[in-house]
């Protein structure tokens, strides 16, 4: 490994200054999700249009760089998409994380593929998936409309 | 003190970590082991096993001589007055739990209070927050200043008529602070209140007196110790022990066992329910008499260097931050830097074979105290040198520049 493979310029670029690190307007939808181990908390704003497709995409939140980068990309990238779209890309994008060695969707061209495989680098950090993982885990939750909260301590 | 000896007698130090010299700045976590340890669990298994307490062939007698033989070794470690206030654990977990249900069981009704501190560890808070459900008691915190501390006159603000129990760390694995135990100990027993300490950190780096100190319970980790995971001490006042009913049951714990009736064994016996980690309690006596071979006011001394040199050196690097700054303080230093998050810092360090800690170090209440999500931690042992200072600010001064800081 290295580092370098982990922490690329995209990567900490993206960590320095996040985009879309906002609240949409009349969101449709929304989940929050976090980390508790590691302090990470994202929560993510989504319009979806009447055809279903991604107006708008958003997120608050803090934690590292690699937390941030991922939630950054991910938002820029489904921006435009469909509904149905947007759920094969997260997909896709858990399986590159999880176990293959590329990402097999033809929904992103492939400049916008070489951004998400910056985010690779992980598989070899254990520890640091789920800081990658994190952002979309939360998408897939505001996609299902889902309202439960991350669980905390009653 | 030859630090670079004593290294030696660490195997994990022999080997590359990653191609690196290991530099470990996690002792608060867990502890390296000195090879007569290791050696001892090893001898145990191949030439001396059996179980304790049972039997009456050789093996399980010198077996249950080893053991006891720990037991003795550790009531003389922290200067107790009865071998019998020595109760073996899986951890300082169980120590702190035991007393909890057995204290709780007893003790603890609706409406009474405990008092912990904000610096608790979780094991320190959740046994707590068992009986919140279970008696409706209440768990009232003790607020850390901005130094990093607990102060007495805190404690003493807290203390009401319904406080039944006090519950206070020796040494904040997050910020170091050193808590004035034996003045704390002092008024609580004025009021007649009995006070329990968590040593997780206190006993691998302090000089212990539980005779000096008064508590009512000390809860002690092996693994911290330079000892084996899966070992605990419980110190607790003979009284206490005799009083309190027992925790778990099973097997060594009884006297006498019948349809209608069971009557529960002496002490040491009625807290030590089943089999126990035969192997380990008796390695673990091979950790005390490597801290006594040392001195563990030559350690004190020692780990004492290392901070106010890493201290003064951190101190000195830009954008570094260190949380707290107690006046009695261990070898702990938690830290940030700004524009870092401190899982980065971390994972940027252990590429240079330097192994920290990030996150809350099981010290919720305290980070959210803080304002802050997550640190960085640093924490040394006995085998740390300056060196390994210098290293830990060299790799973070190389973390400032992955991330363009200056």
């Amino acid at each position: 490994m290295n580092l370098k493979e982990l922490y690329q310029e995209i990567i900490l670029e993206h960590g320095k200054n996040p985009r879309n690190l906002r609240k949409t307007d009349n969101f449709t939808r929304d989940a929050k999700g976090n980390n508790p181990l590691c302090g990470d908390n994202v929560h993510i704003y989504l319009k979806l249009n009447n055809n279903n497709k991604v107006e708008d995409i958003s997120f608050e939140g803090s934690g590292c760089a690699i937390t941030m980068a991922s939630a950054s990309i991910m938002t820029d990238l489904v921006r435009g998409k469909e509904e149905k779209e947007v759920k094969e890309i997260v997909t896709d994008f858990l399986n590159m994380i999880k176990e293959k060695d590329e990402l097999s969707t033809q929904l992103l061209n492939e400049d916008e593929k070489t951004k998400l495989m910056c985010l690779s680098g992980v598989k070899q950090y254990p520890m640091r998936v789920k800081c990658a993982t994190l952002s979309w885990h939360t998408l897939t939750s505001a996609m299902n409309n889902s309202q439960e909260i991350a669980s905390t301590e009653d | 003190m030859n630090i670079d000896q004593i290294k030696k007698e660490f195997p994990i130090f022999d080997n590359k970590v990653q191609n690196n010299d290991l530099v470990y700045l996690d002792s608060a976590n867990s502890s390296q082991k000195p090879r007569i340890v290791i050696d001892r669990i090893y001898d145990f298994y191949s030439k001396e096993f059996s179980n304790v307490g049972r039997s009456v062939h050789y093996l399980a007698v010198a077996a249950t001589n080893l053991y006891e033989q720990t037991r003795t070794s550790v009531q003389k470690y922290i200067n107790a007055s009865d071998k019998n206030e020595i109760v073996f654990t899986k951890g300082a977990t169980e120590a702190i739990n035991l007393v909890a249900n057995t204290f709780g069981q007893k003790y603890l009704d609706e409406g009474d209070e405990v008092l912990i501190t904000e610096l608790e560890h979780h094991s320190n808070y959740v046994p707590w927050h068992f009986l919140r459900k279970s008696k409706k008691i209440n768990i009232e915190f003790a607020e850390v200043n901005d130094q990093g501390e607990v102060t007495l006159e805190e404690i003493k603000k807290k203390i009401t008529d319904r406080t039944k129990i006090i519950c206070v760390t020796h040494l904040s694995n997050v910020t170091g602070a050193i808590l004035p135990i034996k003045e704390i100990v002092n008024f609580a027993h004025s009021k007649g209140i009995p006070v329990l300490v968590d040593g997780c950190q206190g006993a691998p780096h302090l000089k212990l007196d539980m005779q000096d100190l008064d508590c009512d319970f000390y809860a002690i980790s092996g693994h911290k110790m330079y000892g084996p995971t899966g070992i605990g001490v419980l110190y607790a006042k003979k009284k206490w022990l005799e009083d309190l009913p027992p925790y778990q049951g099973g097997g060594g714990m009884i006297r006498e066992v019948k349809k209608k009736g069971i009557s529960y064994g002496e002490l040491p016996n009625k807290y030590e329910a089943g089999t126990m980690a035969t192997a380990q309690v008796i390695a673990f006596n091979e950790s005390i008499k490597f801290l006594e071979k040392i001195g563990i006011e030559n350690i004190e001394k020692h780990e004492k260097e290392l901070l106010d040199y890493a201290v003064e050196l951190l101190g000195k690097n830009n954008s570094v931050n260190i949380i707290g700054n107690p006046k009695n303080k261990g070898g702990v230093i938690s830290f940030t830097i700004e524009g870092i998050h401190p899982h980065d810092i971390a994972t940027i360090l252990d590429e240079d074979g330097v192994a920290i800690r990030a996150g809350h170090h099981c010290c919720q209440i305290l980070h959210e105290k803080l304002g802050l999500p997550a640190t960085a931690r640093a924490s040394f042992g006995v085998y740390n040198t300056i060196d390994d200072i210098d290293q830990l600010n060299k790799s973070i001064n190389n973390c400032k520049k992955i991330f363009n800081l200056k």
